[in-house]
C-alpha cells in the first residue's frame, strides 16, 4: 500500500493499525529507506530485488561511483584474450526500470546515531537501513615494498577496470622470453581460485604470443583452491612455463621493488618484466568507517547479514565475515537475496523466508577446459554453515569440461542479468 | 538437398491457402516428398531404431513418444514428420521456434538431422537446451526411430513401452502438493543466478514455462541423483518436497 498523507489522515484507526510496521521505520517521511553503498554482486542484486519486490513501497538508493560496472569475475578470461573489456562492463542506466535511484558518489562517512550517509559530493542520505556491500581493500604493507602508488609499475587488477587493462597491456608489451611474476594473496581473499585462473589465462596468452616466457607464483600459501586442477591442467597445457612457489619453498617471504622491476623471495633477487602483486585484503574502507567492522571484516548474523555490531547496518560479499562461505560474485549475490528478503520483511510486514545460500566458482584453464567447484550452506547462530559440496574431477573428458565452461558463459549472463535487471 | 528445400518452400505457400482439394494434394505430395526423404537417408546408410531407442533417453526427461504420450517440458513426438515446427496445439514452444514454423519450417529426416546436429545453429534462440548429437550415425538411428512413431510408417511394436519421461518413484500425493508460489518466489532469486527469468537458455537452460508436474519430477529426479549433473544435485538436495513445490509454482507463471 502506497502512504500518502490522505489515505493515512482519511482512512481511520484501521489503515493506521496496518500502517504501523512501516511507520515505525518511516520517521516522517513517508517511505521506509535504504542505502546500499558498493553497486557489485551483492550491492546491485540488493538494491534491485528489495525495489522491485517491494513494487516501490521502500525508497531504495543505490551509491556507487562508477558508471559502468566492470565484474572482477572473468576479467581473467580478458586478460587470457578470450573476452573484450566490453563484454565485462555493464551500465547502471538499467537499474532505474527495477525502481533504484542510483547516486554515482563516493561514499565517505556513516554516523549511526543520525543513521545517514555522507557522501564525497557533500549531500548527506539518511536511511532506516544501510546495506554496505564495498568489496574489498588491500592491506597496507602487507606486502614488502608495494603501495597503493605502486599500482601502476605493478598492479594488482584484482578490482574490475581499469586495473585489469593496464595488467593485459603490461602482458602484451613483455619481450620474448619475459618474466611474468605473480605475489598471491594469504587468505581470506577475494575469489579463491582467481589467481590461478589468472595464471592459467596469462599462460594461455603467452602460450600463443610469447612461448618462450616464464611465470613465477611467489605465494604465501602452501595449497589453494582446485590446486589438483590447475595443476593438472598447468602440466597438460603449459608444461614448463609455470613455476608456483608455495609457502614451504619460501613463497610467502617476498619483498618487490617497483623501481626496479624486481621480486625477492627468499631471498633470491629476480628481475621480471610484469608483477602482478595482490595484496592480502580487508573489507572495502566505507566498513571500516562505520564502525562495524572487527579486525579486517565486518562480523555478520547469517540470517540475515545484519552486522554483529548494528542491527540497521547489513554487510554483503567480500567485506562480511560470515563463516564458511568463500569470497566470491555467487556469494555476495545469494547473500544479497537473503538480506534483501529480511530487509524488505523488516520494513514493509512482508513475509520473511528461512536463509538459504549457494556458491560456485567456474575457472577456465584453456580453451573450453572450464572446471568447477560449488557448496550450498545454512544460517546457524554462529555462523553460515556449509551444507554439502562438489568439485570438478582430476581427468575428466573435453566434452565435460567445455560444457563446464558454457555453463559458466551461462552463469555470467544469468548473474549479470540478475543484478542489473 | 537443393529439391528438397524448394518443396520445402513449396509446402509455405500453399499451406497458407484454404482450398481443401489443394490440401489433399499437398499432403500426397507431403507424402511423395517424405518417401523420396526416406529413400536418400537409405543411400546415405539407414538408421537403427533400435539403436535410436537408447539414444532417445538423452531426450525424454522432455519429450514422451508412443502410447499416451502428452506434451511436457517439450511436445510430443507422435507422428513428427510432416508436423509445421512450433506447430503442435497444446505445446509451449519458444518464440523463434513458432517463428521456424511461420516460416515454413517443417519435421522432415533432412531439417531433423540438421537440427538434431546442432539445435541452435537452425533454430537460434529455441527453448530446447540440448547440445546437439555431433555423431552423424547416432542422429540417423535417433531419427529412424523418431520416425517408427510416425503415422506414414507402423509403430514397431516393441519400441512403443519406452519414452514416458524420467524414471523415479514418486509418491503420488508429492505431485498433488499445491505450491505456495510467494515462497516459490523467494527461493526462485537462488535459481537466478544462473537461470534467467527470461528463459535464455545458452550454456544453461531455461527453465521457465515448465509443467508444474515436469519442474516437480525433474527436481526430484536431481534430488534422488537420478538426473546427473552436480550443481543441481546439491541445490536438489535440500529442497522439501514443500520447497519443490513451491518453486514449480513459481516458475510455471513465469513466461
Amino acid at each position: 500500500m502506497k502512504l500518502n498523507r490522505r489515505v493515512f489522515i482519511g482512512s481511520g484507526a484501521a489503515a493506521a493499525t496496518t500502517l504501523t510496521a512501516p511507520m515505525a521505520f518511516a520517521g516522517g517521511h513517508g517511505k521506509p529507506r535504504v542505502v546500499v553503498v558498493g553497486g557489485g554482486a551483492g550491492g546491485a542484486t540488493a538494491a534491485r530485488y528489495i525495489a522491485k519486490d517491494s513494487k516501490g513501497a521502500v525508497d531504495v538508493t543505490l551509491i556507487e561511483p562508477s558508471r559502468m560496472y566492470y565484474t572482477c569475475f572473468f576479467s581473467n578470461l580478458y586478460l587470457g584474450g578470450i573476452k573484450t573489456i566490453d563484454d565485462l562492463g555493464h551500465s547502471y542506466g538499467t537499474m532505474a526500470a527495477s525502481g533504484v535511484n542510483v547516486v554515482h558518489d563516493w561514499a565517505i562517512g556513516v554516523d549511526r546515531d543520525a543513521k545517514t550517509v555522507t557522501l564525497a559530493g557533500g549531500a548527506s542520505v539518511p536511511y532506516d537501513k544501510l546495506i554496505l556491500s564495498p568489496g574489498i581493500d588491500f592491506v597496507e604493507g602487507a606486502v614488502a615494498g608495494w603501495d597503493l602508488s605502486s599500482q601502476n609499475a605493478m598492479p594488482h587488477a584484482y578490482k574490475g577496470g581499469s586495473q585489469t587493462e593496464l595488467l593485459k597491456a603490461q602482458i602484451a608489451a613483455m619481450p620474448q622470453g619475459g618474466t611474468f611474476a605473480m605475489v598471491a594473496p594469504p587468505n581470506p581473499y577475494r575469489c579463491p581460485p582467481g589467481p590461478y585462473e589468472r595464471v592459467s589465462m596469462v599462460a594461455h596468452y603467452l602460450k600463443a604470443n610469447n612461448p618462450t616466457a616464464k611465470i613465477i607464483v611467489a605465494d604465501p600459501k602452501s595449497k589453494f583452491s582446485k590446486q589438483a586442477l590447475f595443476q593438472e591442467g598447468w602440466a597438460k597445457h603449459y608444461s614448463g612455463m609455470i613455476d608456483w612457489i608455495g609457502d614451504d619453498f619460501g613463497g610467502g617471504k617476498v619483498s618487490v621493488d617497483p623501481g626496479a622491476m624486481t621480486v625477492t623471495i627468499d631471498g633470491e633477487v629476480t628481475k621480471v618484466d610484469v608483477c602482478n602483486v595482490i595484496p592480502a585484503m580487508k573489507a572495502g574502507r566505507i566498513a571500516e568507517l562505520a564502525g562495524v567492522t572487527d579486525g579486517k571484516f565486518a562480523p555478520v548474523n547469517a540470517i540475515d547479514m545484519s552486522t554483529k555490531a548494528d542491527a540497521d547496518v547489513y554487510v554483503l560479499g567480500d567485506a562480511s565475515q560470515q563463516g564458511d562461505m568463500p569470497k566470491s560474485g555467487f556469494s555476495a549475490n545469494s547473500q544479497a537475496k537473503v538480506c534483501a528478503n529480511a530487509v524488505r520483511g523488516a520494513l514493509t510486514g512482508s513475509r520473511v523466508f528461512p536463509a538459504k545460500f549457494s556458491n560456485t566458482c567456474w575457472s577456465l584453464i584453456d580453451t573450453n577446459d572450464g572446471v568447477k567447484v560449488g557448496a550450498t550452506y545454512e544460517a546457524t547462530d554462529e555462523k553460515i554453515a556449509k551444507v554439502d559440496g562438489f568439485i570438478s574431477a582430476t581427468g575428466e573428458t573435453a566434452d565435460l569440461r567445455k560444457a563446464t565452461y558454457e555453463e559458466s558463459e551461462g552463469w555470467y549472463a544469468g548473474i549479470t542479468a540478475d543484478m542489473f535487471g | 538437398m537443393i529439391a528438397l528445400w524448394m518443396g520445402f518452400l513449396f509446402s509455405t505457400q500453399v499451406s497458407t491457402r484454404e482450398d481443401r482439394a489443394l490440401q489433399v494434394n499437398l499432403g500426397t505430395m507431403f507424402a511423395l516428398a517424405a518417401f523420396s526423404f526416406t529413400g536418400l537417408a537409405q543411400a546415405s546408410g539407414m538408421g537403427n531404431p533400435d539403436l535410436g531407442a537408447a539414444l532417445f533417453k538423452k531426450c525424454q526427461s522432455c519429450h514422451q513418444i508412443g502410447d499416451q504420450a502428452k506434451n511436457r517440458v517439450g511436445p510430443h513426438l507422435n507422428d513428427l514428420f510432416g508436423r509445421t515446427a512450433g506447430g503442435l496445439e497444446g505445446a509451449k514452444y519458444s518464440k523463434s521456434m513458432s517463428q521456424a514454423g511461420r516460416d515454413g519450417l517443417v519435421w522432415t529426416e533432412d531439417t531433423l538431422d540438421s537440427f538434431l546436429e546442432s539445435p541452435k545453429s537452425l533454430v537460434a534462440q529455441t527453448r530446447m537446451s540440448f547440445r546437439g548429437l555431433k555423431d552423424a550415425e547416432d542422429r540417423a538411428n535417433l531419427i529412424a526411430y523418431l520416425r517408427a512413431f510416425s503415422k506414414e510408417e507402423a509403430p514397431a511394436p516393441e519400441l512403443q513401452a519406452t519414452g514416458q519421461g524420467i524414471d523415479i518413484t514418486l509418491d503420488p500425493s508429492v505431485l498433488a502438493i499445491v505450491g505456495d508460489a510467494e515462497y516459490g518466489e523467494y527461493l526462485s532469486s537462488e535459481c537466478l543466478t544462473c537461470h534467467q527469468s527470461n528463459g535464455s537458455n545458452d550454456g544453461i537452460p531455461g527453465i521457465t514455462a515448465w509443467p508444474t508436474e515436469d519442474f516437480v519430477i525433474a527436481m526430484h529426479a536431481y534430488k534422488q541423483k537420478v538426473r546427473p549433473h552436480p550443481v543441481m544435485q546439491m541445490m536438489a538436495a535440500r529442497l522439501s518436497d514443500e520447497e519443490i513445490a513451491a518453486l514449480a509454482a513459481y516458475f510455471s507463471d513465469l513466461d
